[in-house]
């Protein structure tokens, strides 16, 4: 099935733009490689080759695919350089599955500490910049992929995801260099700028020339790119998907997870209760007023796992990936109202009564009094429930004694306790994906008699 | 004597300005102790406090987002008129008819903008520690501001009057209906009750008190609006004010200690 309208003329001539656009940065990488990177011993036979010479050949090779691109003038449909279809389906298949879609997003956050040294390194950061570059401008040949990812209101998100990735670069090469100084008994690099200098000019300057900056792309941004509109409200016309707006899409892909009231109320709450938390918790006096990881390994660890699994990674499953139906749909794939998914969720109280014990699952008598039909509830839910109790009782002074014990001893019981929540809390949702993926388990807690399932 | 020095020296001139051009070390200090919108600064800051690559300027970024906003905002308030009847079409001749429909996507861009760069703003004061004493409290002014922030874009979302718009706040809204106690779907709300009758129904619940309504509609478009330009801007701007104060109590930009 290929309901698609295939490139046009516009499309190729603006991705010229965006390759002559990588061209120009690459030749100033080229510049700076010349400058900087040395030379290759022996390199094919050739010895004391400029590293430069590379990137000289990568620029050039950029250079030919603009002229390439803008040389296009018709018979879009016949254009070559677009993504081959046999890379599709496998990347969408990794794409619209939550297991792989949540486990690549774990692996990216693991990498991006463990292999902290290396990724900041300024080659390897700038080849990452150019394939992730190239993998958007390859992907905008196809049809749903610029359909998604070209929507006015998702083209902040594409450049949020950059600049993320860029001041985690900035952060990660400063914390490195700082770790770097700490170990050898140096002082911090912010330490070195410590002599005052007068805010006329040096501040105000730097304050003036980001006011004109933003205000110049503000504008560039609102003439190229117009502001969306659709069709007049309707009551009754309900779009399917309905979506709410990008940042809270994080808040509506827990609703897959949790019910209305935990994942739009109660964990939302937690967040903010727990955000605002923060200093109170963070009992490590070490890292203020500087980059640094290996000072703070546990804060910026947890940070990181909110910010970029679970915050930003699932505003861009629910913005790009989340479509008709609430359906994953890989970013090359069309969106099907029609395309079904098995869905066979079972609560917790199922399996322990129909599976385990083989009884049927006890049943409140609606006629009878509120302590009848609370017992026979309590009966049919008491494993799960105990599953909870134990979850945000009996965990954290497990967590108190073994692995967190420095924790305890150094904070106390009342801020250990609200650490502990907190964290238990955070690792609710992924733990609910877990289970739901592993066991298809619905609900631990299922009392609909009381709108409370968890 | 130039025309420069002329008017530097003419009397209107230096009523505005209290002080000689700031061309000379003393003067530049004064010029930021006398001048209003300059005196949030202190005289002088620590050099790595100020480096571009240690604060990345997000703050100041998110604050400049907010007064553009304001500013479009102000003017698209001249051409929009927040009923059914009129606030889609009114949009609709910002983009087809009016010389300054570009405010339209100014401000809609810049609020996307805004949302951005307030989490690398957090994101930068979390990374560098700076949330640590003696800046607790503000950071739990930022963190406010965050929410409120996002608050705006929300309220914002509708006004359009789209499909986009309406269904948009129709999925953020229902959430409210589900609140613990207070919604009229939520755990427990069958417990607020006075002789067998609800206190919480779909006309008395926290989503009614959102919207206005049962369903998103006029009186939510109403409220909206005003949330929207008045009363979160106000408490905004306010609470700007004392996380800007409080950058200076507690100590200015961080450093290491």
């Amino acid at each position: 099935m290929n309901p698609h309208p295939d490139l046009t003329v516009g499309v190729i001539h603006g991705l010229g733009w965006l390759y002559l656009l990588l061209f120009f940065l690459n030749l100033g990488w080229t510049v700076r490689s010349y400058k900087v990177d040395g030379q290759y011993e022996s390199l094919m036979g050739i010895k004391h080759a400029p590293k430069a010479l590379v990137w000289a050949a990568y620029s050039a090779l950029l250079l030919i695919v603009t002229l390439v691109h803008f040389a296009v003038e018709s018979d879009a449909s016949n254009f070559k350089l677009r993504l081959p279809e046999f890379i599709k389906n496998p990347a969408d298949a990794v794409i619209a599955n939550p297991i792989s879609f949540f486990c690549l997003s774990i692996v990216i956050y693991a990498a991006i500490i463990l292999l902290r040294k290396w990724w900041v390194k300024p080659t390897v950061s700038w080849v990452l910049f150019n394939l992730s570059v190239l993998f958007i401008t390859v992907s905008m040949t196809d049809y749903d992929f610029r359909k998604i990812v070209g929507k006015p209101d998702n083209v902040p998100i594409v450049g949020m995801l950059f600049l993320v990735g860029f001041t985690t670069w900035l952060y990660f090469s400063k914390a490195n260099e700082n770790d770097r100084r700490i170990a050898e008994g140096l002082p911090v690099r912010e330490k070195e700028l410590s002599d005052q200098v007068l805010v006329w000019p040096d501040l105000v300057y730097t304050e003036m020339i980001c006011m004109i900056l933003i205000t110049a792309l503000l504008i560039v941004w609102g003439v190229a790119l117009q502001a969306p509109l659709e069709e007049p409200a309707s009551a009754v016309k309900t779009p399917n998907p309905s979506k709410a707006p990008w940042y809270f899409l994080g808040l509506q892909e827990m609703l897959v997870y949790f019910d209305p009231w935990m994942a739009g109320v109660v964990l939302p709450s937690v967040i903010l209760v727990g955000l605002m938390a923060i200093p109170y918790i963070d009992f490590n006096t070490k890292g203020n007023g500087y980059y640094t990881f290996n000072e703070r390994k546990f804060a910026i660890s947890t940070f990181l796992f909110g910010f970029m699994p679970l915050w930003t990674g699932m505003i861009v499953l629910g913005t790009f990936i989340r479509g008709p139906n609430w359906n994953m749909f890989g970013l090359y794939e069309y969106w099907d109202a029609h395309k079904l998914e098995v869905l066979n969720n079972v609560n917790l109280s199922d399996y322990f009564w129909l599976s385990f014990l083989e009884l049927p699952l006890p049943k409140p008598d609606p006629q009878a009094g509120f302590f009848s039909q609370a017992g026979s509830i309590l009966l049919r839910e008491w494993t799960g429930i105990l599953v909870i109790l134990f979850y945000l009782f009996a965990i954290p002074p497990l967590l108190a004694v073994t692995i967190f014990k420095k924790f305890f001893v150094k904070m106390g019981f009342v801020r250990f306790m609200v650490l502990a929540n907190l964290f238990l809390f955070m690792a609710s949702l992924p733990l609910k994906m877990v289970l739901r993926w592993v066991f298809n388990l619905k609900y631990i807690v299922s009392i609909p008699e009381w709108v409370f399932n968890i | 004597m130039s025309v420069t020095e002329y008017i530097r020296k003419s009397q209107i001139w230096r009523s505005i300005f209290r002080h000689p051009a700031p061309y000379d070390r003393r003067n530049r200090a004064v010029v930021i102790l006398t001048n209003f919108f300059l005196h949030l600064h202190p005289v002088s800051a620590k050099k790595g406090g100020i480096a571009l690559s240690y604060t990345w300027c997000m703050g100041g970024i998110t604050f400049f987002l907010f007064l553009v906003e304001t500013l479009t905002g102000v003017l698209l308030m001249f051409y929009y008129r927040p009923t059914l009847e009129w606030a889609f079409t009114d949009i609709r001749a910002l983009r087809d008819v009016n010389t300054l429909g570009i405010m339209r996507e100014i401000h809609r861009w810049g609020a996307h903008a805004m949302v951005i760069t307030v989490w690398l703003h957090m994101y930068r004061v979390f990374l560098t520690g700076s949330y640590k004493p003696p800046r607790e409290f503000n950071w739990v002014i930022g963190v406010l501001l965050l929410v409120l922030t996002l608050l705006l874009s929300f309220t914002g979302y509708l006004l359009p009057w789209d499909q986009l718009a309406i269904w948009a706040i129709t999925v953020g809204s229902n959430m409210a209906r589900a609140t613990p106690f207070l919604g009229h779907e939520g755990p427990g709300f069958q417990l607020l009750n006075v002789g067998g009758f609800d206190l919480i129904t779909n006309a008395s619940d926290a989503r009614f008190l959102l919207l206005g309504a049962r369903t998103v509609g006029e009186e939510t478009l109403n409220r909206f609006y005003i949330l929207h330009c008045v009363a979160i801007p106000i408490v905004v701007s306010g609470l700007i004010a004392v996380h800007f104060w409080r950058v200076r109590k507690d100590g200015g930009i961080s450093q290491p200690l």
